[in-house]
């Protein structure tokens, strides 16, 4: 193969990235933009919302409290080198807050719920179901993709806000209950320490927007796939893929605007 | 699944959302200690240098915590830093002459503002500035005085 | 319900359609005219452009070049939103039944006509149940699309494509993959709800005598052309060598039993210049 020839394989590839980006872009505008459908709407919502909320519930908090409890224990070895044990709760409170709760919900999600979606809709179009819907004249875009997309930027930040309670918990159950720290100091510290606007709700404002992109990629995978049944296999591990590296990078640049370099 | 009982597990859903996110911020960043403004009054004060000295620093009379600073401005016209704080109604009755200082919990602690009142009849009130304060100490500026006393008088 | 805007006889008329992948051509000037209230067959062996068509008249694909009228109407140029609005006078029969996996048999059959209508919830139910009767499972409402035989599950696909009551239907293959019963219930169904609901129905299929059995009318597809059309009789009995040998099911003839390749002998090493040692 000569050089000229890799180029214009890697110009080829470069291509496909691009069209597949404008795809994708195309999908999230047809399905955000447009009229709200108010007689259909709030229940397609409510439905995905079970399918990716409630179901995403029971692994968010499991794992919240093990990470709570590691961070609690974890925090207290490093801590107690320094005699400050009482800044505990400030340490473990800050980390999950606005980084570990947002970003591990987030990947959790990704696995859990963005799978099935890809899944989902890989399925559907495997079985004509998403042609069906164009004949009977529906759009499938409007009608699968714009309540799956509004589900995922809304479930998020709740998920990440209970991660972080049960996490808070466990944290509590290590370092006050077990280890010894005190309670008063535990908290006090913590609230001395943290400020609404800039912690807690940017914690919000980033598990919204990792939602968003996690679901966006699901189920651009999903619309995107070969329908077969590898074909849909391969897309359900890209999802998982695309979107914990996504939650990851988005992760860097929304910390870097947030809390700067200061 | 019935479509009622989807409706529910979701309403729970986001409930358990919405209290989760409400607990953060109530005992997590402690909303609840931006003292409520009927039992409070506001003082503020002047400082030369509050180096480290953050916005929720607490505020303390012999020790014990009476309010804490809500705002760190400049003043544009005698270039100083003005400390703006809430204290507690409970404590009424700071003379006239109280003394604010910024001190340090332990050597590398947080900083924090430390009130000691003075003996004068006269009373703070609502909105009244203390005067007498002492900045910041900056451990390095220590740390190049005492070298510089030790160079000049051997 | 709507009623296309026509002044001819012909539901469809098709002129000069080339549709292709890249460089493959698959229909290459395609001319078919669907006469009204008929059962028109599509036919031709796998791989020849039929399902095509039918996403082509659907407006799911999108022709290089030729005309698609439609009730008079172009869809080859019609807007997204217009696309939607004219697809609710067809419906369409896909290969898999294509039913929502999600929902029950009568939310299936009711699904076009809740995001269609404002009917009353009564009014909907007397409606499925009419179209469920209609394809005989009036008392499967209740099941799962997974507890359906393939059979059934057309059956449904069948009710949910004509509870609109269209003006045209689009059969996908009606009857790949089904038992010789499923295959008489799905024909007769067809032939009686052409005639009974004053429908057209274009059939697209390569099972040859089931077909020929319903048809007023054959279009034979080969290699992105029609190779012959006319009244079913007449198709059958066709002249036209390739016609012939596809609707009589011949193994060999201008469609050649073998791939082609090089010559048999001497990719065995039969031939005897390039084996000199063999013996003769």
């Amino acid at each position: 193969m000569t050089i000229l020839d890799q180029i214009a394989k890697l110009g080829q590839g470069g291509l496909v990235v691009v069209g597949n980006l404008g795809r994708a872009g195309m999908i999230v505008a047809l399905a955000l933009l447009g009229p709200p459908d108010f007689r259909h709407g709030p229940a397609l919502l409510i439905r995905q919302l079970y399918s990716v909320g409630v179901f995403s519930l029971l692994i968010i908090a499991v794992s919240g409290l093990f990470v709570g409890m590691v961070l609690a224990l974890q925090g207290y070895n490093l801590l107690i080198r320094f005699d400050a044990v009482e800044a505990l709760g400030q340490a473990v409170s800050v980390t999950l807050v606005r980084e570990l709760g947002p970003v591990i919900s987030a990947l959790l999600f990704a696995g859990r719920a963005g799978s099935a979606l890809t899944a989902e809709i890989g399925l559907m179009k495997a079985t004509e179901q998403l042609a069906a819907m164009e004949v009977i004249g529906v759009d499938p875009i409007r009608r699968v993709v714009r309540p799956r997309l509004w589900a995922g930027i809304i479930a998020m930040p709740l998920l990440a806000q209970i991660f972080n309670v049960v996490a808070l918990w466990g944290a509590v159950i290590i370092g006050v209950g077990w280890l010894g720290v005190g309670a008063d100091a535990f908290w006090t510290n913590m609230q001395d320490y943290l400020e609404f606007r800039r912690d807690i709700f940017n914690g919000v404002i980033k598990a919204a927007v990792f939602g968003g992109v996690i679901t966006w990629i699901a189920v651009f995978q999903g619309y995107n796939t070969v329908p077969t049944s590898e074909g849909i296999s391969r897309a359900t591990t890209r999802t998982v893929v695309y979107s914990s590296l996504a939650v990851l990078g988005m992760d860097f640049l929304l910390t870097a605007v947030m809390f700067g370099v200061n | 699944m019935q479509s009622r009982a989807i409706e529910l597990a979701v309403g729970l859903f986001i409930l358990a959302g919405i209290l989760a996110l409400a607990f953060l911020a109530i005992q997590v960043s402690g909303i609840n200690r931006e003292f409520d403004s009927k039992s409070t009054y506001q003082l503020y004060a002047e400082f030369n240098n509050v180096a480290g000295l953050t916005r929720k620093a607490k505020v303390t009379v012999a020790g014990v915590q009476v309010g804490l600073v809500t705002a760190i401005t400049i003043n544009p016209e005698s270039m100083r830093a003005r400390v703006d704080m809430v204290i507690s109604s409970e404590v009424k009755d700071l003379s006239e002459d109280t003394i604010a200082a910024i001190q340090t919990a332990g050597i590398l602690g947080e900083k924090y503002i430390a009130l000691s009142p003075g003996g004068a009849l006269e009373t703070l009130s609502d909105g009244d500035r203390v005067h007498d304060t002492q900045s910041a100490l900056i451990l390095e500026e220590l740390v190049g005085k005492i070298l510089t006393s030790r160079a000049t008088n051997p | 319900m709507t009623e296309f805007s026509s002044e001819t006889s012909n539901l469809i008329e098709i002129n000069k359609l080339c549709f292709g992948y890249k460089q493959r051509a698959v229909l290459n000037g395609v001319d078919i005219k669907i006469p009204k209230g008929r059962v028109t067959a599509i036919m031709g062996p796998s791989g020849s452009g039929k399902t095509t068509i039918l996403r082509l008249i659907a407006g799911q694909l999108k022709a290089n070049s030729g005309v698609i009228k439609v009730g008079g109407r172009d869809i080859t140029r019609m807007s997204r939103n217009d696309l939607f609005l004219e697809r609710r006078k067809m419906g369409v029969l896909f290969q898999s039944g294509a039913l929502f996996t999600d929902l029950p048999v009568f939310e299936n059959v009711a699904f076009p006509l809740r995001v269609h209508t404002r009917l009353s919830d009564s009014m909907i139910r007397d409606i499925v149940l009419v179209k469920l009767e209609a394809v005989g499972l009036r008392g499967a409402r209740d099941l799962m699309p997974a507890e359906l035989s393939g059979g059934m599950a057309r059956r449904v696909a069948l009710a949910r494509a004509i509870v609109l009551d269209p003006q045209l239907i689009l059969y996908d293959e009606p009857f790949a993959g089904q038992d010789p019963i499923s295959i008489g219930i799905l024909s007769d169904l067809i032939k009686r709800l052409n005639s009974a609901l004053n429908l057209t129905s274009i059939v697209i299929s390569h099972s040859v005598p089931e077909t020929a059995a319903i048809a007023d009318y054959i279009y034979v597809i080969a290699r992105g052309k029609v190779a012959d059309c006319g009244p079913t009789q007449r198709v059958i009995n066709s002249e036209d060598p390739r016609v012939h040998q596809f609707m009589h099911g011949l193994p060999d003839g201008p469609v050649a039993f073998h791939y082609p390749a090089p010559d048999y002998r001497s990719d065995l090493g039969l031939d005897s210049t390039s084996h000199p040692s063999w013996p003769k």
